[in-house]
């Protein structure tokens, strides 16, 4: 994969540039790279490989494992969406507002990235459980978190948001004031500034934010699993079904599902980037 | 933000606040508050007493061991990999980056799978390790392997915007100057970027410690030997021992509070600095 | 800002990093060799409900193991989903003794991994279980929804928590129990006993993937009004939730045989074999078997069942090879991709 890229990663500006290292920083972050991320990764893609097109078929076209990556996916877009409109909120509010104990609620907000999935999945369920704090107060409004799909989304929600509000915020910290002045002075209110001025400026970290939080969401497994319910076809989510797979000593489904969520996250990413590449060539010329 | 023109009303600014915060209430807050509130359940002996057996101080030590090989490595790559992507121009950079963040979008469980696929028994390294009596899945390599697979992007995905955004001017000043390039890297590349480092340090570290379902998979779950925090935290749990459980779970929370609270004691301290270097 | 201030700021953390690195060298370096100092070890692979169990045969094992031969040795455990345990000593997890929830599991180490002889069951006495288990029903208190015996699981209504079968080893013995039971009162109607299993899992709100999560769901999260679970487990549970339960025990059931073997290469290769084995036939002695039954799992022996039928109550037991034709075959026609068990959870929606 490695031999193949290189041609692609060549210096396009080599006489333009005096900073020196190029060679051994790229080469190393290549080796590096490889040795832990590509190489684990195409054994992992060697093992799918070796599937025959009729395994593939059946493996996909059984309905539990195509329920399994819809939850995946539409809970992670689902989860992603909550987080995209509440991130954005958030990191509106920690930038343009001033209120007591802002700092602290500012770190608080990385706190999913550093609580162990699994203590996450259980606490969240202690909350959402029909004696929980609060599943104790939904259940009789007939709203139901754990152990349904709702739940699922829930967890999703919670792993995800430092990604929003980590891009967005410091892109919002930069945003020109002047230009809002000029809006506001041309006669804008401030919705519609908001919306002409201040979304168009940080909508590309925003994108960021969403794909990054969708992308983390799809994998999910530790937090997930305790507050989903697990039924198949309902709220059996597809990391699951690969575990479910491995523990029948079924390595080729498995494998078959492994690559095809891997296939997709990563075409998600590389779609993100590309498009934030040629935004910013757009905006260059 | 004096002027009138561009400050929301009152109102507006109040309701927001509330909401924002009554989101990070429900999603942040009460989880933490559930975890403390299950580990003292019964009072500060038990959280000590639950804390202070051999099997939890051997999973806290093995923790320690793995994030301590696989965050200095991480950062070494974070810091040459941003060096090349934002420091130079070359085809493939979309391409790049996006491999170096895929590790983020695959599951826990998919990067624990790729190294049983590699060293299991059955895979493809397999039979010659075991010939050579050396074990790598279920034993303490695997687990640093699969936690540098999990954490390896957060370092570079905090410096590469930073260092592209800051541009390359003052590496060129310097090594115009006459300084070599090692000294430039030292002494005007990195000190620009350390809060960006210290903070992708930080969430680096923090993931490799609370690291969950990629561990679990190469782990071999043997009490005592091979059970990292986060593993440790599920089989108290299922042992009824919630107590235990919820303890060694708020030490992991309590670690990510301190080290965020740290950070943002640090970047106070030195804010005067901080509005020096930052554009 | 002067120049001499950042290199002592990049200083601050750059030395915590190189120490921490030489620190982790030393420490990588260090373990191994640590380790070879420390007394033997043997490495028990068992699933999840018998933790409590093995910690106390361990004690009384390495007793009796420094009593007859004047060595110190240590139990390592490893506990998790029987399946999954199995999966793992294939893969390469050094177990000298596996301890599983079914024989389909060991019979899967056997034929994957080549690491034991197939024959192992006749290898000890009992077809190799020192120790039986049956499927019991936890209520709660004062059985609000009248629950008696399997026929009342179907019923509209009752909320019932078991673990899922493609995971867990304990919800296979449940599930089969359940088919074991109708196909007993409809004189082997396998269409009729089908739809039985059917009806019970639509009444399944959560699967947890194993036996623990079950009884976590049942008893800490309130969920269900019954919940399916090993003999040994319900009563654990009454054990450490205290008396918001009570058990019923069906009419018929299934006799669980949770099996135990040595991993031959293993013990080969580490040379372990003498006392692996030794520690399995200790399993059959009167005083683990006492052990055993202090579990509340059932013994074997005659004289520790004789000492303890108060604490098991009475119940007719079916075995898996009687009416399923043993664990293989089960195993392909209802927990496989594509088995009985998928066809019930497509009928679910």
């Amino acid at each position: 994969m490695t031999t193949a890229a290189l041609p692609l990663l060549r210096r396009t500006r080599v006489a333009s540039s005096v900073i020196p290292g190029f060679a051994p920083a790229l080469g190393f972050t290549l080796f590096y790279l490889s040795l832990v991320v590509l190489l684990p990764l195409a054994a992992l893609l060697l093992k799918a490989a070796g599937t025959t097109f009729e395994q593939w078929g059946r493996i996909l076209g059984d309905s539990r494992v195509l329920s399994a990556l819809g939850l995946s996916f539409g809970g992670a877009f689902a989860a992603a969406l909550i987080n995209a409109v509440f991130g954005l909120l958030v990191a509106w509010v920690l930038v343009r507002y001033s209120f007591p104990g802002r700092k602290i609620i500012d770190a608080l907000v990385d706190l999913p990235f550093a609580l162990p999935t699994a203590v996450a999945g259980i606490a969240l369920t202690a909350l959402y459980a029909p004696n929980g704090w609060l599943g104790r107060h939904l259940e009789p409004l007939g709203l139901k978190v754990a152990f349904t799909p709702l739940g699922v989304v829930v967890a999703m929600v919670f792993i995800g948001l430092p990604f929003v509000v980590r891009t967005v915020e410091p892109v919002l910290q930069d945003v020109d004031l002047e230009l809002e002045e000029a809006a506001a002075s041309l006669g804008a209110d401030r919705l519609q500034t908001f919306f002409r001025v201040i979304l168009p400026a940080i909508a590309p970290s925003l994108l960021t934010g969403f794909s990054l939080a969708l992308a983390r969401a799809v994998g999910e497994y530790g937090s997930v699993i305790f507050i989903a319910g697990n039924l198949p076809g309902v709220s059996e989510i597809a990391p699951l079904l690969i575990i479910t797979k491995l523990e029948q000593y079924d390595y080729v489904g498995a494998t078959a599902i492994a690559a095809v969520m891997l296939a997709i996250s990563f075409t998600l990413l590389l779609a993100v980037n590309l498009l934030q590449k040629w935004r910013r060539a757009r905006m260059g010329a | 933000m004096s002027n009138h023109a561009i400050r929301e009303p009152v109102a507006v600014r109040w309701t927001l606040t509330a909401v924002a915060l009554g989101f990070l209430a429900l999603f942040l807050a009460l989880p933490l508050a559930a975890v403390l509130t299950e580990a003292f359940a019964k009072g500060w002996g038990a959280y000590l007493r639950a804390l202070a057996t051999d099997v939890t101080l051997s999973s806290i030590r093995l923790t320690l061991i793995v994030a301590a090989i696989s965050v200095p490595l991480n950062v070494v790559f974070g810091l040459t990999a941003s060096w090349a992507i934002a420091k130079f121009d070359f085809r493939g950079k979309s391409l790049l980056i996006s491999l170096i963040e895929l590790p983020f979008s695959v599951s826990p469980v998919i990067s624990g799978l790729i190294y049983v696929l590699l060293f299991g028994l059955q895979g493809l390294l397999g039979p010659f390790l075991a010939a050579h009596d050396f074990r790598v899945i279920f034993a303490v390599p695997g687990i640093v392997l699969a936690t540098i697979f999990v954490t390896f992007p957060f370092v570079a995905r905090e410096l590469i915007p930073l260092m592209e955004e800051q541009g390359r001017e003052e590496e060129e000043a310097a090594l115009t100057l006459g300084a070599s390039g090692l000294r430039t890297f030292w002494l005007v590349t990195l000190p620009n970027v350390r809060w960006g480092l210290l903070y992708g340090v930080l969430l680096c570290n923090a993931r490799a410690m609370g690291e969950f379902g990629a561990v679990s998979v190469v782990s071999g779950h043997i009490r005592g030997l091979t059970n990292t925090m986060p593993l440790h935290v599920e089989i108290l749990y299922n042992e009824y021992d919630f107590v235990g459980a919820f303890a060694v779970a708020s030490l992991l929370a309590l670690l990510a509070v301190v080290t965020l609270a740290a950070k943002t004691a640090l970047e106070w301290w030195h804010r005067d600095e901080l509005t020096a270097t930052s554009h | 800002m002067t120049r001499s201030l950042l290199i002592d700021d990049i200083r601050q953390i750059l030395l915590p990093l190189v120490v921490a690195v030489l620190a982790a060298m030393t420490l990588a370096w260090a373990i191994p060799g640590a380790r070879a100092a420390e007394p033997r070890t043997l490495l028990n692979v068992s699933y999840d409900p018998t933790r409590e169990l093995y910690q106390a045969v361990n004690d009384a094992f390495i007793k009796s193991w420094k009593a007859k031969t004047g060595e110190d040795i240590k139990i390592n455990q490893s506990h998790g989903g029987s399946g999954k345990q199995a999966r793992s000593v294939i893969d390469g997890l050094e177990a000298d003794v596996v301890t599983l929830a079914l024989a389909y599991d060991i019979d899967a180490i056997a034929d994957k991994a080549k690491l034991l002889d197939g024959k192992w069951q006749g290898r000890l006495g009992y077809n190799s279980a020192p120790y039986t288990s049956t499927i019991v029903f936890l209520v709660r208190k004062g059985n609000p929804k009248q629950i008696k015996d399997w026929n009342d699981l179907v019923k509209p209504g009752v909320a019932v928590i078991t673990p899922n079968p493609k995971t867990s080893g304990g919800a296979r013995w449940n599930y089969l129990a359940a088919w074991g039971y109708e196909l007993n009162r409809t004189n082997g109607d396998q269409a009729k006993a089908e739809d039985f299993v059917t009806r019970l899992f639509k009444n399944v709100p959560v699967l947890d993937s194993g036996a623990r999560g079950s009884t976590v769901t049942f008893a800490q999260r309130g969920l269900g009004d019954v919940l399916l679970a090993w003999e040994n487990e319900a009563h654990l549970a009454l054990q450490e939730f205290g008396g918001g339960f009570e058990i019923v025990t069906p009419s018929l059931s299934i006799l669980a045989e949770p099996p135990v073997t040595v991993v031959d290469k293993v013990v080969d290769k580490r040379g372990t074999r003498a006392v692996a084995e030794a520690y399995l036939q200790f399993l059959y002695t009167p005083e683990a078997q006492g052990i055993i039954a202090k579990n509340f799992y059932r013994p074997r022996d005659p004289e520790a069942i004789r000492l303890t039928t108060s604490a098991f109550a009475p119940v007719k037991l079916f075995t898996i090879d009687d009416v399923f034709g043993g664990w293989r075959k089960a195993q392909a026609e209802h927990f496989a991709d594509g088995g009985v068990f998928d066809r019930i959870s497509a009928a679910k929606k």
